[in-house]
């Protein structure tokens, strides 16, 4: 089956810094790929070329079989970032609504996608006078929008209590069981477990590319932040 | 592009127009004022129908030009470009969409501003009123699509609004209200001659003095048109989807 999502050899340098340090990662279609790291080891970026904006120094980006950002694409990847983006003098139903009238699908999918992430009792309030969870929710209904094939989310459930995570997490299952590929970027810890694949970042690099299972069975924890440590130092320990 | 993508993005911008009220009411009152102020400032008849249908065209052009500029950089900063620029939305369809909504509201400030000076403040120009609310119009297009093009070299909202004592002040110093540009010094009228508010002006100047639709005011709109044209092809070259 051909992957989902291809990367090689990816560099990427924003300003003189280089933020990525030719990263590479497979994933097949209907995935959950989760992204973990530190904030600023260049989990938004290495997104950010996911979905076509970033400029790159040298590798390859490849989605669904094209590279990303091909405008072939811009109907079947949804990209979340990290801040809301939103208007927020419009309501959530009209935020989805407009998205809907871009991709070209009808409105009642726009609506769908709201009660997807249960803001349909909100759908007619701005968004500017939701607090920041519902905020960061009405952003995700306009991705869900349109069932895209690839969704792209940073940090989505940040500031969101732990019911309304929970309810998340069980439909991106829901969607990768339909067949979506799931990129999702976590600075926490313990949304790593219900991942299917975990990619650990640090400084623009990946520390470990394994299941969640693995990585607690190679490193000899069942915790996973402790997993991550472990992982760290021993990195650290075999450059010096 | 498409038109139904174009159709929607007018129909967003509108309802986050109309949902300022204070915005709107500021919109649709403050040229008014301005209006009633210049009549009784010189309390003169014919300076005020001197100057007033120019002034018609340069409100609308300020204030769409400020309001887009600020509008265009909410855009950028709040990632809502950057999200858009991920959809199958293209370049032309987001400028265009500014561009009705705001030609829309541009046209209702037109029509309340050119009702005072007309039927309230009795002013009396040649040519037809209607004339100088289409005039209007599209100085407010144009100040919108330079709006649209100069808030890329702006990254804050105080910049933004800077752009406006930078990019405007200098054309209407030179377009010829103050002074007459055949009266100016050589340089000063060059400058003058590229500026694309002399045309505005000259237009509507057109009208207070002629009864029908001279060939120097057709020349005149085709040039304010074409400017405008000209800036929202430089604003689509400022939007890119990739960035660093």
């Amino acid at each position: 089956m051909e992957a989902a999502i291809a990367v090689d050899g990816l560099v990427v340098d924003r300003g003189k810094r280089r933020v990525l340090h030719g990263v590479g990662f497979q994933a097949s279609p209907g995935a959950v790929v989760g992204l973990l790291g530190p904030s600023g080891c260049g989990k938004s970026t290495l997104m950010r070329c996911l979905v076509g904006v970033q400029k790159i120094r040298s590798g390859s980006v490849r989605v669904l079989g094209e590279p990303a950002g091909a405008a072939s694409l811009r109907h079947r990847v949804g990209y979340v970032t990290q801040a809301p983006s939103v208007y927020a003098d419009l309501t959530v139903r009209e935020n989805a609504r407009y998205f809907a009238a871009v991709l070209g699908v009808p409105a009642a999918e726009a609506d769908r996608a709201v009660r997807d992430v249960g803001l349909d009792d909100h759908a007619g309030q701005t968004v500017g006078a939701l607090s920041g969870g519902q905020r960061t929710r009405a952003s995700l209904a306009c991705a869900l929008v349109g069932r895209p094939d690839v969704l792209v989310l940073d940090e989505p459930t940040v500031g969101l209590d732990p019911v309304l995570r929970n309810e998340l997490w069980q439909r991106f299952h829901e969607l990768a069981a339909d067949g979506t590929t799931l990129v999702v970027s976590s600075h926490v810890m313990d949304e790593a477990g219900r991942c299917d694949r975990l990619l650990l970042m640090r400084d623009g690099r990946f520390v470990a590319d394994d299941t969640p299972t693995a990585l607690r069975a190679s490193t000899g924890t069942d915790d996973l932040e402790e997993a991550f440590l472990r992982l760290i130092n021993a990195a650290s320990a075999e450059v010096a | 592009m498409s038109p139904r993508v174009t159709l929607a993005t007018a129909r967003r911008v509108l309802i986050q127009l109309i949902r300022d009220h204070r915005t709107v009411a500021m919109l649709l009152v403050v040229p008014s004022v301005l209006m009633v102020l210049l009549r009784y400032v010189f309390d003169n008849t014919a300076i005020f129908d001197r100057l007033a249908p120019a002034l018609l065209g340069v409100f609308p052009f300020i204030v769409m030009f400020l309001v887009t500029s600020v509008a265009m950089l909410r855009e950028r900063t709040s990632g809502t470009l950057e999200r858009l620029l991920t959809t199958p939305l293209g370049k032309l369809d987001l400028l265009l969409g500014y561009g009705i909504a705001f030609a829309l509201a541009a046209t209702a400030q037109a029509a309340v501003a050119c009702a005072t000076a007309y039927w309230l403040l009795d002013l009396d120009t040649s040519g037809p009123a209607w004339l100088v609310v289409v005039i209007a119009v599209a100085d407010a297009v144009l100040g919108m699509a330079l709006g649209l093009w100069v808030s890329a070299f702006a990254r804050t909202e105080f910049q933004a609004v800077q752009f406006m004592p930078a990019f405007v002040l200098p054309q209407l110093l030179l377009c010829g209200l103050f002074t007459p540009r055949e009266a100016m010094a050589d340089w000063l009228e060059a400058i003058s001659n590229v500026l694309p508010m002399s045309y505005a002006v000259e237009a509507l100047t057109e009208v207070t003095t002629h009864t029908d639709i001279t060939g120097t005011l057709v020349r005149d709109l085709g040039i304010v048109a074409g400017a405008a044209a000209a800036a929202l092809g430089l604003a689509a070259a400022t939007l890119r989807r990739r960035t660093d």
